[in-house]
């Protein structure tokens, strides 16, 4: 027996492979939704009230500014354990695909956020400060100039994002929240199983490499620089 | 006569620093005639760009009136403000066009602020980039155009919501000098056709030779010089008069002088300021010179270089032929 035919014949393939999958793209995507939905408004905040910005304010920029270092400073191994308790609280319980959605939000929101405020800050000022002259109110400044003129940008740091969220939503696996981490660690890791833990490499390879090709495609339409 | 579409009263803009408070503007005050092309000159550092920021007020001023198509601008809040500013149409050194939108989504943009109906946005839109020669570039993308079509765009732009007055900053400054032509002549064939007020900054005197009417010389945050340009060019040995008709710097032997001789033809004719010059003998020679017709008036300067001993002489044998004429150097 070829090892191509062994390897489709492992019954953890057949039957558990497609189950993780499903499980990681459900948790990735909707993580992903989330920090697209919380992380744009929070870079937008941290753009705003820099100096120079739309709304200076030293004060909310340094707090919002600290909570979101103090997010990305922490491990995701750590973050993920350490907000089992408000996982709880949101979903119920801490286990399964919809449980990890909760930390891989919290982690990953003030990353995109740091990338938003990069993104935005690249948007010439002259731009804002035509805008002002032609009578425009600051929230519509912030919606159609700022973030519409920074939209490829932002779209490929939303494609880094998602890419990262992939990379935890394997971590989440070890503490019960499914997909393709947990399958390679119970199956490949625990029990030596090559097989199951080269077909999970290849299936979140292939994930990557389309989000990135999407990704890149969008970012390229949006820009007409 | 008819109040003055701009009007700046006493204007003052202070930054707080520490140490000492840096005087930007110090004490403005100007009339821009309904219908003139007014440019303002002066040094990087002179003040015009706060001077600009001050009358868009973009940046408050510390004191003083800015008044616009007899709307006074300084004293309103900032939603009165953002209604006024649709009264002044602004023109960008770098354009500062939407990479997003398309020509016509740009120029469309300040009639989306001012809240112009879908319908009619897209008619003034034509209306617009045909103005500016530009029709057929509508569903372009900026980074399609070359400079001075981006340029035109800008103005189209600045000129959607019908305003009273047109304010350059540095409109021409990142273009060459062929396109700079051609963008000047747009902005005086709009202030001909659309009576529209216009106020250029400029550092460069090309720009306020070829369409200026009056001018403002500042220094440091002060009117140093002002006048309708045919009054300031006759203002021989003045500082703008210098400027706008150059002659080139020169080395000096030792033991010689410069003597600076400006007439205009209104007073002298040429030959007769040659003629005097002549008299002074061979020793004394034109080193440099420059005549030139500005605003319906021709000027000269020359430069004339002779011995140190002779100057006295000189100067008292041109003053008396009725023409201007100094020592530089």
């Amino acid at each position: 027996m070829s090892w191509w035919s062994d390897f489709l014949a492992n019954p953890v393939i057949q039957q558990k492979l497609p189950t993780a999958t499903l499980e990681t793209l459900q948790m990735v995507a909707v993580s992903s939704l989330l920090t697209a939905l919380l992380g744009l408004p929070l870079g937008l905040l941290l753009h705003a009230t820099a100096a120079g910005g739309l709304a200076p304010s030293r004060i909310v920029n340094s707090i919002v500014g600290a909570v979101v270092n103090f997010g990305r400073s922490l491990p995701f191994l750590i973050l993920m354990i350490a907000v089992i308790p408000f996982t709880r609280w949101v979903v119920g319980t801490s286990l399964g695909w919809q449980a990890a959605v909760v930390p891989l939000t919290l982690g990953a929101v003030p990353f995109f956020a740091r990338l938003v405020e990069t993104s935005l800050r690249e948007v010439s000022p002259g731009k804002v400060e035509a805008a002002r002259v032609m009578g425009s109110t600051r929230i519509k400044i912030a919606r159609a100039v700022l973030i519409r003129e920074a939209l490829p940008s932002v779209v490929a740091g939303l494609t880094v994002t998602v890419i990262a969220l992939i990379g935890y939503s394997a971590m989440a696996g070890v503490i019960g929240g499914g997909g393709l981490g947990a399958l390679a660690i119970s199956y490949g890791y625990q029990r030596f199983d090559t097989q199951v833990m080269v077909a999970c490499v290849v299936v979140i390879v292939v994930v990557v490499q389309l989000v990135q090709v999407i990704g890149d495609a969008l970012a390229r339409r949006l820009d007409h620089r | 006569m008819t109040e003055p579409q701009i009007q700046l009263r006493a204007l003052r803009k202070i930054y707080p620093a520490k140490g000492a408070d840096v005087v930007a503007l110090d004490g403005i005050d100007l009339d821009v005639p309904r219908g003139a092309i007014h440019g303002i000159v002066g040094r990087s550092g002179a003040g015009k760009s706060t001077l600009i920021r001050c009358l868009t007020l973009l940046e408050r001023p510390t004191s003083g009136t800015v008044t616009i198509d007899g709307q006074e601008l300084s004293g309103l809040p900032e939603a009165k403000l953002r209604s006024a500013r649709r009264r002044i149409g602004m023109v960008f050194q770098h354009v500062n066009l939407l990479d997003s939108r398309t020509i016509a989504g740009n120029v469309a943009y300040p009639l989306e602020i001012a809240g112009v109906p879908r319908a009619q946005r897209a008619s003034r839109v034509a209306e617009l980039l045909e103005l500016v020669g530009l029709a057929d570039r509508a569903d372009a993308y900026p980074a399609e155009l070359s400079g001075g079509q981006m340029q035109r765009v800008g103005i189209a732009r600045a000129l959607a919501t019908e305003p009273a007055v047109l304010l350059c900053d540095e409109p021409t400054s990142a273009l060459d000098s062929a396109t700079t032509r051609q963008i000047l002549g747009l902005i005086r064939d709009l202030r001909d056709r659309l009576g529209i007020t216009v106020l250029i900054i400029t550092h460069e005197m090309a720009v306020v030779r070829e369409i200026c009417d009056s001018v403002t010389l500042l220094g440091h945050g002060k009117v140093v010089e002002h006048g309708a340009l045919g009054d300031v060019v006759g203002k021989y040995g003045s500082h703008l008069a210098r400027e706008l008709i150059p002659v080139p710097d020169l080395p000096l032997g030792v033991e010689r002088s410069l003597v600076e001789v400006a007439y205009s033809t209104d007073d002298v004719a040429t030959h007769v300021v040659l003629a005097a010059v002549a008299a002074l003998g061979t020793d004394a020679e034109i080193a440099a010179g420059t005549i030139e017709t500005l605003a319906g008036r021709r000027v000269g300067r020359l430069q004339i270089d002779l011995p140190d001993d002779r100057v006295e002489e000189a100067l008292s044998r041109l003053h008396s032929a009725g023409v201007h004429a100094e020592v530089t150097r």
